[in-house]
């Protein structure tokens, strides 16, 4: 066993233990930080195949960005454990059985018809595809397009969340509108 | 290292991702399962990406963050909305959407 397949297993093993935790933990808070850690280890196998931009983008998009706006909607809405709705255990315990279910058959339907993987080569991050430099010349030439639709994209969310997210202030001024015509 | 082993690692998170959307009725936390879902295709793509030598999957996985951040954006803007009218983030609540 060489130290790469030993980093793989520690990491792998700390990467499902974190989604566990995701998902079994009570309080909405200890959710958002197993799933900060999940982040971390998925960037630590992002460096162990050598795509080191994805690794630095995943930490900063996802663990700097998007978790934080999470642990801000979850503070500002004042949730603990207590408040913490619960299914019944029925539904829990079909849930996890249905997963594991799903897991079993897909990881069956693998071994039984055994993709033709050995075109390839080993991963063994000797590859530079995944620099900042290369991906950076592909994606401005081969996928410009997509790129600048994609900011199009974030406009629009950007005015969805806004005209979303407001109080209700355009109807209430409306109806006050009324009320002073009325009268 | 073969690439079977990051098939099974992401196949792992993604099955977990899928527990936790059906086990738990907190919406913040149905949201956050997605995102396991989408970072585990990720990992599956950039597997694929380091094994074919191909660096269009790195581009995908780079579009798949821009679609969850805007994802993520709506969904909590939703979710404070619905806070904000029932004082409550139950998932069973949006059963009866209409009143």
């Amino acid at each position: 066993m060489n130290p790469q397949e030993i980093v793989f297993y520690i990491l792998s093993s700390l990467t499902i233990l974190c989604a566990a935790g995701v998902i079994f933990s009570r309080s909405p808070i200890n959710s958002i930080l197993f799933l900060i850690l999940t982040f971390f280890c998925i960037s630590g196998h992002y460096i162990m195949m050598n795509a080191q931009f994805l690794a630095i983008v995943n930490i900063i998009v996802y663990a700097g960005a998007i978790m934080v706006l999470f642990l801000f909607v979850v503070m500002l809405m004042n949730l603990n454990s207590d408040t913490e709705p619960q299914k019944s255990m029925v539904v829990q315990v079909s849930a996890v059985l249905s997963g594991g279910i799903l897991l079993t058959v897909i990881i069956a339907a693998f071994k039984t018809y055994s993709i033709q993987l050995t075109t390839g080569h080993a991963l063994n991050g000797q590859t530079d595809i995944g620099l900042i430099k290369n991906l950076g010349v592909i994606l401005f030439k081969e996928y410009a397009l997509p790129f600048e639709i994609s900011s199009v994209l974030f406009l629009s969310a950007m005015i969805g969340a806004v005209v979303i997210g407001k109080k209700d202030e355009v109807g209430m001024s409306l109806e006050e509108f009324d009320k002073q015509n009325v009268n | 290292m073969p690439i079977q082993y990051y098939l099974y690692l992401s196949l792992a998170l993604f099955c977990t991702g899928i527990i936790g959307a059906l086990m738990r009725r907190n919406a913040i936390v149905i949201l956050m399962c997605i995102e396991l879902m989408l970072n585990a295709v990720n990992l599956l793509l950039v597997a694929f990406s380091n094994h074919f030598n191909d660096a269009s999957a790195q581009i995908f996985v780079f579009f798949i963050m821009v679609v969850a951040a805007a994802e993520v954006s709506i969904g909590l803007a939703i979710i404070v909305l619905m806070y904000r009218r029932v004082h409550s983030i139950d998932i069973n609540i949006l059963n009866r959407l209409k009143n």
